[in-house]
């Protein structure tokens, strides 16, 4: 179950990451109309980047970050062909994630 | 000899404490940097929301650090921000709603070489201010935008 889309391009020495995480992004904030019940939260709480097994990014996120969520992120010192990894971990222990190559 | 082995036995129960705290204090910082902020999230102002995740609410507005965020969001369940900065040695970035119940939506850690950029969707419970703080060479420095959300998404 892929639930990470990544596509990363190099140029001018820039890298540009642009990730898509498929997740409910639950706040736990909402209740559900039909009971009155809170809906348990259910969110990502972090978010890392590596290139080449090196980290360049690391994210915190709680339930104000929108469903689906997407993360754009800028690096320099990486070239055509390398690769990056993207892993994100939930609050209920749930984690995934994914590499691709830069373009 | 018992005299001996007194002092060895002091000085070696001395040695271990030592160890020990040396030991804990090198695995306490390490273990705050890895640790998620919580405390930030669960902070239910801005100031909060600001120190938990950056070490300090003292910051100050600066035209270097760049906020795009619309105007008027049809839905406040979906709103696209985007920060940047013309600052160099950026080392972390949060993003703040401050009408949300937490008001932290995002908190980053940029290494060295990361660009000053980041560009993400957060949720807005109402109208109100989004602050980026941007923490560079050890200071905060922000920028607001106020972001109208229209609640039944008929852009009124």
């Amino acid at each position: 179950m892929a639930t990470i889309k990544i596509r990363a391009k190099a140029k001018d020495g820039v890298t540009t990451v642009k990730a898509l995480i498929s997740h409910p992004m639950e706040s736990g904030q909402r209740k559900d109309s039909k009971t009155g019940k809170l809906i348990p939260g259910h969110y990502v709480t972090e978010v890392t980047a590596e290139h080449n097994g090196n980290q360049v990014m690391s994210a915190n996120w709680a339930g104000g970050i929108s469903k689906n969520p997407y993360l754009s992120f800028k690096f320099t010192g990486a070239a055509p062909g390398d690769s990056i990894k993207i892993s994100w971990v939930d609050n209920m222990g749930k984690n995934d994630s994914a590499e691709a190559k830069i373009k | 000899m018992n005299l001996i082995r007194r002092k060895f036995v002091k000085s070696t129960a001395f040695l271990s404490v030592g160890a020990t705290l040396v030991g804990s204090g090198l695995l306490i910082p390490r273990r705050a940097l890895a640790a998620y902020a919580k405390d930030a999230f669960a902070a239910r102002d801005v100031e909060g929301a600001i120190s938990g995740s950056l070490g300090s609410s003292n910051y100050s507005a600066s035209d270097a650090v760049k906020l795009k965020a619309p105007d008027i969001a049809e839905n406040g369940a979906v709103v696209p921000v985007t920060v940047s900065s013309s600052m160099g040695n950026v080392d972390a970035i949060s993003i703040v709603a401050t009408s949300n119940p937490g008001p932290l939506t995002s908190t980053y850690q940029l290494s060295s070489a990361c660009e000053p950029f980041i560009s993400t969707r957060i949720k807005m419970a109402k109208t109100g201010d989004v602050i980026a703080v941007v923490k560079a060479d050890g200071k905060l420095y922000s920028a607001t935008k106020e972001v109208k959300v229209t609640i039944g998404g008929c852009g009124g």
